[in-house]
């Protein structure tokens, strides 16, 4: 399976695609775990074909640029690129 | 598609290569060296498993010519540079980055969406050459630092900052 979990503190749905390489995309899921939340996230550059397809289109649809990473909370919020403060209040923190 | 492994000696040898290389050109790179170090990580791995060095915080298609906008140094740098003192992954930053008298922030995506640039290639052949095709020379404009030169052809790599002759549009 391409996704991964990190468990934590349940919050709901929160999802992040990332790449492999991109060091914004390393820092977001370094604060993530670093506010102990639980989350799933998908290295988007590792995944191949019509799944990769259907990811691109799934981010496309809520950050239209299709930028890494982009973070979505409970399938309505979202967070493009390496928003600190914004990642922080989304979780209370 | 399997994760690829990239060498410690070769991303430390790469690292000083860039760094010499930005530096003459007059480019800085981020003073974080573990940060540019895994930027590099990034693009030998694109390199491996893409054939060129697509850069690392944007999805490459793996078809070159969809993909030389973001052959790292990208299309955006210089004018994420004067907008923003950095570039998009923030291997590239400005003086004032540098000395720490602007703040390092992630920047907005400057690359057009995957929409855009579909539509934007399709318009491409009825873009009109200028009435100066009368020139004796074409002349070629590197679209990643906008050297300019009027020759038969692009120079095989851009003496200014070392984009490779695919990186060349016709100007003029």
């Amino acid at each position: 399976m391409v996704i991964e979990h990190v468990n934590g503190k349940k919050t709901g749905t929160v999802m992040l695609y990332a790449l492999s390489t991109c060091q914004w995309c390393a820092k977001t899921k370094d604060l993530l775990k670093e506010l102990g939340i639980a989350f799933d996230y998908v290295y988007v550059d590792l995944v191949e074909g019509k799944e990769q397809d259907d990811m691109i289109n799934a981010i496309e649809r809520v950050n239209p640029k299709g930028s890494f990473p982009t973070l979505v909370i409970n399938e309505k919020r979202c967070i493009v690129g390496f928003r600190e403060q914004e990642i922080r209040e989304a979780f209370g923190q | 598609m399997n994760p690829v492994e990239v060498n410690e000696p070769e991303v430390n040898q790469n690292y000083d290569t860039l760094k010499s290389d930005a530096e003459e050109g007059g480019y800085r790179l981020n003073p974080d060296i573990g940060f540019v170090k895994n930027l590099v990580r990034g693009l030998l791995k694109n390199e491996l498993r893409y054939g060129y060095r697509a850069c690392p915080c944007r999805l490459a298609s793996g078809k070159k010519d969809d993909d030389l906008d973001i052959i790292c140094p990208c299309d955006y740098r210089d004018p994420d540079l004067d907008n923003f003192g950095t570039c998009y992954c923030a291997l590239y930053v400005t003086e004032p980055v540098l000395s720490g008298q602007q703040k390092l922030t992630p920047i907005p995506e400057r690359r057009p969406s995957r929409a855009e640039r579909k539509n934007k290639k399709a318009d491409q052949p009825a873009a009109a050459r200028s009435a100066l095709t009368t020139l004796p020379y074409p002349v070629w404009r590197c679209k990643v630092c906008g050297y300019l030169c009027a020759r038969d052809q692009p120079p095989g790599i851009c003496p200014v900052c070392k984009a490779k002759k695919d990186r060349f549009e016709r100007f003029i």
